[in-house]
């Protein structure tokens, strides 16, 4: 019989296999509806600071909470990371692979202190189409990526503080970003006594 | 050699929203090209009225003694045209694939206001790779 399905109907829906999903969505389509997001924080909010903190970041958070959980089930067979460089590396590549469909270009300690660490990227997936303009000083879309770092390293159990920078680059025209880690105290006094 | 001489984009009311000159000759000030804009866009609002051609989308090709004016209208109203030397092959592409730069780096920045004039650096910056680009393979003939 034609488009008899062959899928097994699943009484409950908690039963259900939990699928890997479309692996691809449109660039454009995600273009609109980040640009929709920013345009309308805009309009909510009384200054560029709280735009990018609250707004963006506040809403990338939630987007690397729900990673995580997605991420460990599906690519790490439910395997949780301790250790600092664990997760980072878990940030980096998988995370990275997952959401923007590379990893990022690079990983690096930082050499004024301890407790800082960057994720390098030459542009932005998600400020791939945006011109910022001169009047909005540093402000940098990239806050919604710090977000979701965020989020997943604060719901890993590695509370940090994570911003997005614009890094200019002699020769080339257009600035690359720079998402900076910083750590919380505990974290770091809890990877010494691990050794 | 085939050169391009000013390039415009004007919004679905005729005001203009881009302008930018390439070379020497036809370049123009601020009130010119305003004045360029109005007046392109109520000629190719006219033409559509006057064509003896049932649904006429409107003037595509002006030729004249010493330039030549592509136009393309998006759907949207939105008119890309282009002044250049006359007999400047590849126009009508490269109209379309500035309506692509359009789509992409102005209609996608939460910055850019519709119908506002454009300030999006980096349509300005691919739009000239483009053009150099043109010019590089226009030598090669």
């Amino acid at each position: 019989m034609i488009g008899v399905s062959k899928i097994k109907q699943y009484s409950n829906v908690l039963d259900k296999p939990l699928s890997k999903g479309k692996q691809e969505v449109s660039l454009s389509a995600f273009a609109f509806l980040f640009s929709e997001l920013v345009q309308y924080n805009q309009t909510q909010v009384d200054n560029i600071a709280e735009l990018e903190r609250s707004r963006l970041e506040d809403a990338g958070y939630a987007v690397g909470a729900r990673c995580l959980e997605l991420l460990c089930h599906r690519e790490k067979g439910n395997r949780r990371e301790t250790r600092l460089l664990g997760i980072l590396s878990f940030v980096h590549s998988t995370v990275w692979k997952v959401l923007f469909g590379k990893v990022a270009d690079s990983l690096e300690k930082g050499t004024e202190h301890e407790d800082e660490y960057m994720i390098s990227e030459k542009e932005l997936l998600v400020n791939r189409f945006i011109s910022i303009p001169k009047d909005m000083g540093t402000f940098n879309c990239g806050a919604f990526v710090a977000g979701i770092v965020r989020g997943v390293l604060d719901n890993a159990g590695f509370p940090a503080v994570v911003t997005a920078h614009f890094v200019p680059m002699e020769g080339q025209q257009r600035p690359r970003t720079t998402i900076l880690i910083k750590f919380a105290e505990e974290v770091l006094r809890r990877e010494a006594r691990v050794g | 050699m085939a050169a391009i001489y000013n390039l415009y984009i004007i919004n679905k009311s005729g005001g203009l929203i881009f302008y930018k000159d390439y070379g020497s000759a036809g370049r123009m000030d601020t009130n010119d090209s305003l004045r360029v804009a109005s007046l392109w866009h109520s000629m190719h609002a006219i033409s559509q009225q006057l064509s003896p051609v049932l649904g006429c989308a409107g003037i595509d090709l002006l030729e004249a003694d010493n330039f030549d004016l592509h136009c393309f209208q998006s759907l949207t109203g939105t008119k890309f045209f282009v002044v250049c030397e006359p007999g400047t092959l590849h126009m009508e592409n490269l109209l379309k694939y500035m309506y692509e730069l359009y789509t992409d780096y102005v209609l996608k920045n939460p910055f850019y206001e519709m119908e506002m004039p454009i300030r999006c650096e980096l349509f300005e910056i691919s739009l000239s790779q483009a053009i150099q680009k043109d010019r590089v393979a226009l030598l090669g003939r």
